[in-house]
């Protein structure tokens, strides 16, 4: 058995790192966010010259191999500085898609812009009454005389407003819930029909409802096999989710230590707050949540990286604990800033804000809990 | 990174499996499995046994009689023979008193001690606590004052578990009362033949006689018997804390037990069921197994750590807490599970007996264990004393 990084693995979380401190100050994130794509569009393109975004690819797709351990490290990482950049939905979500499901054109139109960062592609699955559950899709597609008509709607697309094309799950047979009959096509986003409800959400990020109306698209925007999708969508959106689960883990870690450094620094009754016993039990608590759910992130990831026949069951524990020991962790360490915790001012109101969308993000503790259960 | 057992660790893990099938005694098995206490003799038994083979000191030295196994082959060991539910071995010896002897004893105490260590001819125990020394162990009292060539031992030590087995007892003394109080503290290494000491039971809610209080009147000790210098013994005892963190949190029973819970639900009917059926009660048992994976792995990352760079990391400190809490809480799981059937109250001599047990045998040793394992959190250092000590050395405040 063997813990630790490879040199590459070393390498990569340093570059990150420096990346994180030296060039994402939380003034330049504030900036980020505010502007109309939500994220900045230099950082994508350094992500991807530094080769971040080519990681979870084969190098027949323009990629380098990562496994699941390696976006274990660049998620956690990106998490500490608490990156708004569409890494999930645009690289683990719809890359990985791409990568299984196109075609040598596909790939070439969209996967390889995508790598190098001119390309922003989001997927589009979640429907208002199919809460977690992957196969529940209503939006259709009907054969056409020269490709399909989609009409539905699609919620919380992330980053929609901001991606050149849309992956759209729809149901090509099947009824509501069916596994099969899922398909799924590449959509631009400015087909006629296709029209977006943008927001922010509240950790920062740009999301938006998508009503597609009418919507006909070329024969060739079938991605893989008709009626075939589920199973690529469940293996992308699990890749997805070791993905924000390490994210979790580098939030929840760096909580800690502002919490700490706060605490060490915060006087009240002429004693420091971190010499209060009450407190130092309650930050050892918090730590403990760190170190369980780093165990679980590593185990879970070593196992996806050697394809165990466990490794669904290790992914939901590990999602399970993250919806756990985020709250724990979120909600303590407001608390533990006392009311400075609530300004906007702080840091530490806007990891929490993160985390706790995390924990709901692709099932929350309960869903999990459930799947561990069936499995 | 890679978790999995490569093809030399699987056969290893054949190995040990062989081993166990055809070393363990049948009588002994049996008793575990029925939840029956086991005698002395079972336990010096099992002992030899792993001796013999060379598989009882794993952790220590090789060239004094350790096996020099990987981290992964020491993990795979602790598995096989939790899940054969083997009898667990008296810690004392094997894991606290030799290595201390081993790390800072004179010749004459390794080439004394160690081999009867090893082959189970000395049962030791621990005389740590005392009647107003409790999680402020480094206020004991009990006095050692050196007389020519003996210390004269005078004081009362408490919660020594299976004192009234033991042969020999190491206790931490009072040499010097001047100065800071962890500064007068020696090891020393006592004889329980020798005239003035006295063990007393202490009976525990469970109804057991597991710990004692042992008294000392005038003991006389020798100056040999003394280990590293007058006043190190609080070194000592910090030392031992280091090297028995891990371990400690008892991962792989658990995991034995949890299965064993998961099976004996199939066996409550409830209507027309099983307690299986019951999903409220199932999910405990989820949330618990996925806090005893957390905690496995932990374990995993401190130890891989250690062989590593030969320190513990600071996720190692966590473990007797982790470990001490899924102990509690699966000891609890059992008792709701069986429902009504914890209640009749079971002796040891009642579990040892013959005679038919009051509801499933399953049941019976379920609120004993419940009971006694109140425990886990308080001794070792108590859970709270163990925040203080993150709080402190892990987190700096």
């Amino acid at each position: 058995m063997d813990f630790s990084l490879t040199e590459e693995q070393q390498l990569l979380q340093d570059s990150i790192n420096q990346f994180v401190e030296r060039e994402y100050t939380f003034d330049d994130r504030k900036k980020f966010l505010d502007s109309e794509k939500g994220f900045n569009e230099e950082n994508w393109k350094t992500f991807g010259s530094l080769g971040w975004l080519g990681m979870p690819f084969s190098e027949e797709d323009g990629g380098y191999n990562g496994g699941p351990v390696d976006v274990m490290v660049i998620m956690e990482n990106l998490g500490k500085g608490l990156i708004v950049e569409p890494y999930v939905p645009s690289i683990l979500l719809s890359g990985k898609i791409l990568a299984d499901l196109g075609s040598d054109e596909q790939k070439t139109n969209y996967l390889h812009p995508m790598i190098s960062g001119e390309k922003i592609i989001t997927f589009a699955y979640i429907e208002p009454q199919s809460r977690f559950n992957l196969s529940d899709c209503l939006t259709k597609a009907t054969a056409s005389d020269d490709g399909f008509i989609l009409d539905g709607y699609k919620a919380l697309v992330h980053n929609a407003s901001a991606s050149d094309t849309l992956i759209v799950s729809a149901r090509t047979s099947g009824n509501q819930c069916d596994e099969k009959g899922i398909s799924l096509f590449l959509v631009d986003a400015n087909t006629k029909g296709v029209s977006l409800r943008n927001y922010s959400t509240i950790d920062g990020g740009k999301a938006s409802e998508l009503t597609l109306e009418n919507v006909s698209i070329p024969k060739d925007s079938l991605l893989g096999a008709m009626d075939e999708g589920f199973s690529t969508i469940d293996n992308a959106i699990d890749l997805a989710t070791l993905g924000i689960c390490a994210e979790a883990v580098g939030i929840m870690g760096k909580m800690n230590e502002m919490t700490l450094e706060y605490t060490k620094t915060r006087e009240q009754f002429e004693q420091k707050l971190s010499q209060f016993q009450a407190l130092q039990h309650r930050m050892v608590d918090n730590f403990m949540h760190y170190e369980q759910s780093k165990s679980l992130l590593v185990m879970c990831a070593a196992k996806m990286n050697d394809n165990t026949e466990d490794k669904k069951k290790a992914l939901a524990s590990l999602k399970y604990q993250i919806g756990l020991s985020g709250k724990h962790i979120g909600e303590e360490s407001i608390q533990l800033h006392g009311g400075m915790g609530v300004t906007d001012e702080m840091h530490i109101g806007h990891y929490f804000k993160r985390l706790t969308t995390i924990r709901t993000l692709y099932g929350n503790s309960d869903y999990h809990l459930s799947n561990y259960a069936s499995l | 990174m890679n978790l999995s057992f490569s093809k030399e660790d699987q056969e290893f893990q054949q190995e040990v499996r062989t081993f166990i099938e055809k070393n363990y005694p049948s009588e002994i098995k049996e008793k575990q499995d029925q939840g029956i206490p086991l005698s002395k003799e079972d336990t010096i038994k099992w002992h030899k046994i792993l001796n013999d083979k060379g598989w009882l000191a794993v952790n220590w030295p090789e060239e004094l009689g350790g096996t020099g196994w990987t981290i992964t082959q020491k993990h795979i060991f602790q598995n096989e023979l939790a899940a054969a539910n083997t009898p667990t071995l008296m810690p004392f010896g094997v894991n606290m008193c030799g290595p201390v002897i081993y790390t800072f004893g004179s010749d004459e105490q390794k080439e004394f001690h160690l081999p009867k260590i090893l082959n189970g001819d000395i049962w030791w125990c621990q005389g740590y606590s005392e009647p107003g020394s409790g999680s402020d162990l480094a206020s004991l009292k009990t006095k050692a004052e050196k007389k020519g060539d003996v210390y004269v031992v005078n004081g009362a030590k408490t919660w020594t578990t299976l004192a009234q087995h033991a042969d020999w007892i190491f206790c931490l003394v009072r040499t010097d009362g001047s100065g800071k109080k962890q500064e007068g503290i020696s090891f020393l290494l006592i004889d329980m033949k020798t005239p003035g000491v006295e063990v007393k039971p202490i009976i525990t809610i469970d109804g057991t006689h597991e710990v004692n209080m042992v008294y000392f009147d005038n003991v006389e000790v020798p100056v040999s018997n003394l280990v590293g210098e007058e006043g190190f013994g609080w070194s000592i005892a910090k030392f031992l804390l280091a090297h028995e963190r891990t371990g400690i949190a008892g991962i792989p029973s658990l995991k034995r037990e949890l299965d064993r819970l998961r099976d004996i639900t199939t066996q409550i009917q409830v209507g027309e069921g099983s307690l299986k059926d019951d999903a409220m009660f199932m999910s405990k048992l989820d949330k618990l197994e996925i806090k005893l994976t957390a905690a496995e792995y932990t374990e995993l990352r401190t130890l891989a750590a250690m062989s590593a760079g030969g320190h513990p990391g600071p996720e190692s400190s966590i473990l007797k807490i982790l470990g001490t809490d899924l102990q509690q809480e699966l000891s609890d799981l059992f008792v709701e599970a069986v429902g009504y059937y914890a209640h009749p109250f079971m002796t040891e001599e009642d579990l040892a007996s013959n005679e038919s047990r009051i509801g499933p045998d399953f049941a019976a040793p379920v609120m004993p264990h419940y009971l006694n394992y109140r425990k886990v959190s308080i001794y070792g250092g108590s859970n709270e004393i163990q925040r203080n000590v993150i709080a402190k050395a892990v987190l700096g405040l």
